[in-house]
């Protein structure tokens, strides 16, 4: 009897340490890595910290009865500055939740730190789909979109609607040349043509040059794979030389931002994919509002999926109470996301998040009846037909 | 059609001016840096943050005073010139028997600072500005589709250009400058206050800066990023133009801005870097410049 007696005590410590233990340091930290400060600053940056804040605030401060502790910095869009910032916010201030923002570079030095430390690492900001194909990992999720699912969205939808011959105004280098490749691989099945591209040196500038060469190709679609400065500066210089009158433009890879800095009368019939829009439900301008007080923005898509990601990531420790790297990546890839950013699941193979995307037309000046009121939806794109299938993946824990 | 290398003509042509357009922005950012060059002997790498206040005071008289564009064209460069006349009075002054050294790392300091402060207020998403009413359209030359404004911005520029030229080569004032560059103490003894005429100087070079960022402001990015895209290749301009020649920097300027226009057209991927190039060729065998004298 004796010896039972012990046993279960025994036991009963284990449980007692056991359930102390779950969630580590007694408290639920998630560290924020973005550019604050440089050219994705606006889409992403202190509005996006500003919308964690909101995600964290919304669950009390407070988490399977922890506090909830929320620590961000600037990566700079430098690659090794994001890694070895994680890689001390994971060593020395029991970071658990690794949230990284804008540049795809600094997204997949994060994402390799985190599987090292077995963390989670949510990327949002970052477009590369390579988070969640060549390099996956069993510890990333990829929320918000990828390049991937933009030309899925951008160049099938707009081939389909008529747009049969493209050319491309492509930033030279890794992320422009992967974003050309893959719309005109949408695009070629979807029944279109691509007629030829120019390839621009990052932050040119100048695109008359490059708009000349592509108006003489008489192409319907101007296709711009790039990003950011390039692409606001590529638009105007259209607008300039008269080139929107004999071609629609196409942006792969936008946001509301750029609308915003550019204006309606310079963007107005432009088409683009991006994962939400603040004005496309009740839910979505309930929450927009909420972050406009605060913000004296409105959200980007971005800023949007950086609470809706840390939502998730909270109602996953309460359902199991731990912030164990395995155990909640394995809740947080079975529990469906369902709130006013998107609706769909964690695919539990490669961790890509799994929603709706949405085709937005720009609205012409006149249509726009209130402030940020900036886009048509077009079409709602089904998560299955925009990202990656798992049968083409290319990620090495994909068993087929 | 007649082809030149497999571009038909009037392509090419279309393009040289295009080239033309841009290399009016060089020349008129390396004309500032090289007469605040030539009579300051500072490189002042706060070129680029004070073209992009130029263009930013003019986006900010438009939006919340009401100013048309026409009243910003010379607003803002004043604007920038006073500035100018403060960084000169309060900092420059104290640098100029210094190594060159100090006043790069000063007017850099300037720059991270300036582009800092508007960066916190306006972000880096870029301001609308629209074209002028007066100058919107485009005009059909024929070979190509030209825009008004692109036409006004060479037509101001040379002009511009020309005018400082004048001023420093022609007339008695300028005759005191190059006189104060060279020898100040003597200038002054003649009862010249050649300290004012320095800190005019730097005014008057700031000031072309600013009038490039108006002149820029309704073709590109109004962000307060937009100086350090082009500081740098202006910088060559100036290196390969000679430091310090006004006539130099301005011919520079033209013909670089068309030699890398032809370069979007024949290789568009050395576009960026075909400006470097040049100036290691140019450094390699004259250098002090082309038009530079040795020292």
């Amino acid at each position: 009897m004796k010896f039972k007696l012990s046993n279960l005590a025994l036991a009963g410590l284990f449980a007692s340490v056991g359930a102390q233990a779950q969630i580590s340091g007694d408290v639920v930290k998630i560290g924020f890595l973005t550019d604050m400060a440089s050219v994705y600053a606006d889409l992403d940056g202190a509005g996006g910290a500003e919308a964690i804040k909101m995600a964290i605030a919304d669950h009390k401060g407070m988490v399977a009865g922890k506090k909830i502790e929320f620590v961000f910095a600037d990566h700079q869009n430098k690659a090794d500055v994001a890694a070895s910032k994680a890689r001390e916010w994971f060593d020395t201030q029991g970071v658990d939740l690794l949230v990284g923002g804008t540049n795809s570079g600094a997204a997949l030095a994060m994402a390799k730190v985190a599987a090292e430390k077995k963390k989670p690492f949510i990327s949002i900001g970052a477009g590369s789909a390579r988070l969640t194909n060549e390099d996956c990992t069993p510890y990333t999720i990829h929320y918000a979109y990828d390049t991937v699912a933009l030309a899925n969205g951008t160049g099938s939808a707009v081939t389909k609607g008529g747009g049969k011959t493209w050319y491309f105004l492509t930033a030279d280098y890794a992320f422009g040349t992967s974003l050309q490749a893959d719309a005109t691989t949408v695009i070629t099945k979807s029944g279109g043509k691509v007629l030829g591209s120019v390839k621009h040196p990052l932050n040119a500038s100048d695109f008359s040059s490059f708009l000349l060469q592509a108006q003489g190709s008489g192409a319907q679609i101007l296709g711009l794979a790039n990003a950011g400065g390039d692409t606001v500066n590529a638009i105007k210089a259209a607008n300039e030389f008269g080139i929107t009158k004999s071609m629609k433009m196409a942006g792969l890879l936008m946001f509301i931002n750029d609308i915003h800095s550019l204006g309606l009368k310079t963007t107005q019939g432009m088409y683009m994919t991006d994962s939400w829009y603040w004005n496309e439900s009740p839910e979505a301008r309930a929450w927009a509002r909420r972050f406009f007080e605060k913000v004296k923005r409105m959200p980007s898509s971005v800023q949007a999926a950086d609470y809706s990601a840390v939502s998730h990531y909270l109602d996953a420790i309460d359902k199991t109470k731990t912030d164990d790297g395995d155990k909640i990546m394995a809740a947080m890839k079975a529990m469906p996301v369902n709130d006013f950013y998107a609706q769909g699941t964690v695919r539990a193979q490669d961790g890509r998040f799994v929603h709706d995307m949405f085709l937005l037309q720009v609205k012409t000046p006149a249509e726009s009846t209130e402030p940020w009121d900036y886009f048509k939806v077009v079409q709602k794109i089904p998560g299955e037909e925009a990202y990656t299938k798992l049968s083409e993946s290319k990620c090495p824990l994909v068993k087929k | 059609m007649t082809e030149v290398f497999g571009v038909p003509l009037p392509a090419l042509l279309g393009q040289l001016l295009l080239g033309l357009v841009n290399g009016s922005f060089y020349a008129m950012l390396s004309l500032g840096l090289a007469v605040i060059f030539g009579m300051l002997n500072i490189i002042n790498f706060a070129h680029g943050a004070l073209y992009m206040m130029g263009a930013f005071f003019a986006w900010m008289g438009m939006e919340y005073l009401g100013l048309n564009y026409w009243a910003m064209l010379v607003l803002s460069p004043l604007a920038v010139g006073l500035i100018g006349v403060l960084i000169e009075r309060l900092l420059l002054q104290w640098l100029y028997r210094l190594d060159h050294l100090y006043g790069l790392l000063l007017t850099f300091g300037l720059t991270l600072a300036a582009e800092g402060v508007f960066r916190s207020f306006y972000g880096v998403g870029g301001q609308q500005f629209a074209v002028p009413e007066a100058l919107q359209g485009a005009t059909n030359l024929g070979f190509m589709i030209l825009p008004n404004y692109r036409a006004w911005v060479v037509l101001a520029s040379i002009t511009v250009c020309m005018a400082v030229w004048l001023v420093v080569e022609k007339t008695p004032l300028g005759a005191l400058l190059r006189a104060g560059t060279e020898n100040p103490a003597l200038v002054q003894a003649f009862g010249v206050n050649v300290p004012r005429l320095v800190t005019l100087s730097y005014a008057g070079g700031v000031a072309l800066a600013a009038f490039a960022g108006v002149l820029a402001a309704p073709i590109l990015q109004v962000s307060p990023l937009m100086g350090s895209n082009l500081i740098i290749v202006v910088f060559a301009v100036v290196v390969i133009g000679g430091m310090g020649s006004i006539l130099g920097s301005i011919l520079t300027g033209l013909a670089l801005g068309v030699v890398e226009g032809l370069t979007k057209v024949f290789y568009p991927e050395a576009s960026n870097t075909v400006v470097f190039v040049i100036m290691a060729l140019v450094l390699m065998v004259r250098p002090a410049g082309l038009f530079g004298k040795e020292k």
